[in-house]
């Protein structure tokens, strides 16, 4: 998929949201709903990034923090954190950004592979960088994500 | 062709036709002779033969055909039923069941089964001697009867409404039938006869009985007495039409019957015997069922109860938005006890009303009988028998008994393992049992039943017994138990130790129980499905193995409790009593905190530490709330902040991405919209 350089235009739908001062994206097919913040039960003994279970409709579904994730200075939560639901596999999580921006439609020759930043905390939970006019969307591999937590 | 979206359907539908041919092979056993039940293992085969040979599984499709071919020799009585025979059938069956199992688990349903097909060949041909002539003897008398049987024997009621309906213009016919060979929905088939003929006349009699027809008690033909005022063409027009049906063949009934039976008395009784002949003969065709498919009409009022496949993760579904609607059916209420509105309270409570009838079916709909799970122990229990040599008979009782669709599907190795244990350890063996003055054939009962919130299973076999003495001296050979501990035992208790870990009395270790894991497995199993297990026994007469389960596993009573902010629900099947204790009672043994209770000495854990609960203040109390658990006879003493209430709580998952969570079991959702995880007891006691 980064490596995509014909001519016609195929596009992705994105929803773009925001933690720290970075923005992020994940294909809309994978988002199943963005939440208000709600009571969080902790669940103890998990990986720190691991904020608990959350009420969802009543299903029980458990919720990460992608600010502890990716070491990105947490911030304290505000009326604009949300929570983005998404569904990778038959699992079902929660992920908490600092905001839900937009969704978007992106070509996908815009998306290029990530450049090497050595040392960079987040490398391989992404799958490419894509540069629309001068916002700069990091896309996430999801399954890396979730997987390296199991 | 794509037949994808039905291999569901053919896995569930094939299972369920294996199953009925078990049965009926297990029936068959005890009633040899019994033709009606070959017929219908055959009607069973060909139903699976069909259907997997359309759903291109060809080696199912090909055994079940060699098989077939058996059953018919059997039904054509070319060969005798003998438990041989059997074994070889029920091997089939066996390689079957692996297939379709193959099947649903992705497979292509293919296996070796070159030996049993070479077996069943062997009895196929091995005693084909003359069957072929009788079957065309069979058609013969059949054919026969088709021309002969065109009166039928009247009653003088039935004589009287011919003659009145005579002189009302209407003409009477006999209609003899005869569906095709192979009709499948016969009852369907006479339903859709009897429906064209009364929306054109009415229909006086049948030959059998239309509750004969309705139960499939015939073979092909039947007979049926019609009075019209139609053209009879017609008639017999649209009965060609109904599907399946080979042959009509219409009669115009001589009203002359009826005069003659008027005028002359004599010549009546002449003319009754004349036609008592060829109806002896229809009976005798209509044949054979009729006298012998007693046990029929129970099996078709069952295959009649109308159902519908749901995925159970569709109820699951159905479930949780009906929580939801509970959650919010409490705001509501208080919302409405705030407003103190009429009208409002009014609706609330009616909606509580239904919600809670709701509640109720949509719990029942995840009810599933016993019978799936007992259904497949006749069949081991014969073969045990064989393998052991010894003779059991098994009955089921209470097979109708509903459980939790969660708890059936765990409950089934458990129950093997204890009728597996029966059979080994209790039944003697026939030599033993007449000595012992016994029946030669042990009797194994297996019974459910409903009791308050709980299903009861019992094993009771009238074998040897528990041996008390042996059970002890071997439970304090091992450690189970020490001497001291020993001494004041109960009866029962005695009998319990059983199914302690390490333990088996067993002096030879046979292939069917006793290899060390077992009871203990069994004991386990069913503490974690919140039941328990009883033992009572006398020597020498029999044990009787009780297994207490609850209801459904998605609903479990809990005690809630609070640790600083957080709330935490103990199942109360582990919680053996609640207390509050003083600092001081606290003493140190080596780096665990226990403390005396009832004479015995209790771990303590707090669970602020094991769940690493943030504190807001150190605010020391004097006294300490605990929750006395069990796991198995050891103890903990759970200490908590406070106690909030006993409730009954749905249990949910927490989902595929937070697995292994320690000494959490799962969660639920409160009344407040929160989830609360629920304590495993279990992992917190060593």
């Amino acid at each position: 998929m980064t490596e995509n350089v014909t001519m016609d235009v195929e596009v992705m739908k994105v929803i773009v949201f925001q933690l720290g001062d970075k923005e992020y994206a994940l294909p809309v097919e994978q988002v199943q709903g963005i939440e208000k913040m709600m009571h969080i039960t902790r669940v103890p003994r998990t990986a720190y990034y691991v904020k608990g279970v959350i009420n969802l409709r009543g299903v029980v579904t458990p919720i990460i923090d992608l600010r502890d994730r990716f070491g990105v200075t947490t911030t304290v939560s505000n009326e604009n954190t949300r929570i983005i639901i998404i569904s990778e596999e038959d699992m079902e999580v929660g992920f908490i950004v600092d905001a839900a921006n937009d969704v978007m439609d992106i070509a996908k020759e815009t998306i290029e592979p990530q450049p090497e930043v050595v040392g960079s905390l987040e490398e391989e939970f992404i799958s490419g960088v894509a540069n629309i006019g001068n916002r700069l969307l990091i896309l996430l591999n999801l399954e890396k994500v979730l997987s390296t937590l199991k | 062709m794509d037949t994808n979206q039905y291999l569901e359907v053919f896995i569930d539908e094939s299972t369920e036709h294996l199953q009925s041919c078990n049965e009926n092979l297990l029936a068959l056993e005890q009633n040899p002779h019994d033709l009606s039940i070959v017929n219908e293992i055959f009607r069973n085969a060909h139903t699976l033969k069909g259907m997997s040979a359309t759903m291109g599984f060809e080696d199912l499709a090909d055994l079940t055909h060699k098989m077939e071919n058996v059953l018919d020799a059997i039904r054509n009585e070319k060969i005798e039923v003998s438990p041989e025979i059997l074994d070889v059938v029920f091997e089939s069956i066996d390689h079957l069941e692996a297939m379709i199992g193959d099947i649903s688990e992705g497979g292509d349903g293919k296996r070796n089964v070159v030996e049993t097909v070479e077996k069943l060949k062997r009895i196929e041909n091995g005693e084909a001697i003359n069957g072929t002539n009788e079957k065309a003897l069979v058609d013969d008398i059949t054919e026969t009867i088709k021309i002969s049987a065109t009166s039928l024997n009247y009653d003088d009621f039935e004589r009287t409404i011919i003659e009145q309906s005579h002189e009302q213009g209407f003409e009477t016919y006999e209609i003899a039938i005869s569906l095709r060979d192979d009709c499948l929905l016969k009852a369907a088939r006479v339903f859709m006869v009897f429906e064209v003929l009364e929306k054109n006349g009415d229909v006086i009699k049948s030959v059998p009985a239309v509750e004969q027809l309705e139960a499939e008690q015939f073979d092909t033909d039947f007979s049926i007495a019609f009075v019209t005022k139609e053209d009879i063409t017609v008639v017999e027009k649209l009965l060609g039409k109904v599907s399946e049906v080979e042959k009509v063949v219409i009669q115009k009934l001589n009203s002359e019957v009826t005069h003659e039976v008027e005028s002359l008395v004599v010549a009546s009784t002449a003319k009754s015997v004349e036609v008592e002949v060829p109806v002896q003969t229809t009976t005798k065709a209509v044949p054979d069922s009729t006298a012998k498919q007693v046990e029929k009409p129970t099996k078709t009022a069952h295959a009649t109860s109308k159902t519908i496949r749901v995925n159970i993760e569709r109820l699951d579904i159905l479930m949780n938005l009906f929580e939801e609607l509970v959650i919010d059916r409490g705001r509501l209420q208080s919302i409405a006890a705030e407003l103190n509105h009429n009208e409002l309270n009014e609706s609330v409570e009616r909606m509580s009303r239904v919600s809670s009838d709701l509640q109720n079916i949509i719990l029942n709909m995840r009810m599933v009988p016993v019978e799936t799970v007992f259904n497949r122990f006749p069949k081991m229990v014969r073969q045990l028998s064989r393998d052991l040599n010894k003779k059991v008979k098994l009955d089921i009782i209470g097979a109708e008994t509903e459980l939790d669709r969660t708890v059936i599907d765990e409950i089934g190795d458990p129950l093997v393992h204890l009728i597996r244990n029966s059979l080994d350890h209790g039944v003697e063996s026939p030599e033993i049992r007449l000595a012992a003055g016994k029946p030669e054939e042990g009797h194994v009962e297996l019974r459910a039943y409903h009791s308050g919130n709980h299903v009861f299973i019992e094993i009771e076999d009238d074998g040897a017994g528990i041996n008390k003495e042996r059970v002890l001296s071997k439970a304090l050979e091992k450690g189970v138990v020490t001497p001291e501990i020993a001494s004041k035992l109960t009866d029962n208790q005695i009998n319990e130790l059983i199914l302690a870990s390490g333990f088996s009395t067993a002096e030879v270790l046979s292939d069917i129980s006793g290899r060390g894991v077992g009871l203990d497995v069994v004991k386990s199993t069913i503490e974690s499905l919140g039941g328990n297990i009883t033992i009572e026994s006398e020597e020498g007469k029999g044990s009787l193995f009780s297994v207490q389960l609850p209801l459904t596993l998605s609903i479990i009573s809990v005690m809630l409790i609070e640790i600083e902010q957080e709330t935490y629900a103990i199942p109360l099947s582990s919680i053996i009593e609640t207390s509050i204790i003083r600092k001081s009672d606290i003493m140190n043994a080596h780096n665990q905190k226990v403390i005396d209770f009832r004479g015995k000495v209790v771990p303590l854990v707090f669970l602020e530490e094991i769940f690493e609960v943030p504190r807001n203040d150190n605010e020391e109390d004097d006294f300490h709330s605990i929750v006395i658990v069990r796991k198995g006879d050891k103890m903990a003493g759970l200490v908590v902040d406070s106690f909030i209430g006993q409730q009954e709580i749905v249990l949910k998952s927490l989902g595929n991405y937070l697995t292994n969570v320690f000494a959490i079991s799962g969660a639920t959702i409160l009344g407040n919209g929160q989830v609360a995880l629920i304590i495993d007891c279990n992992s917190l006691i060593k």
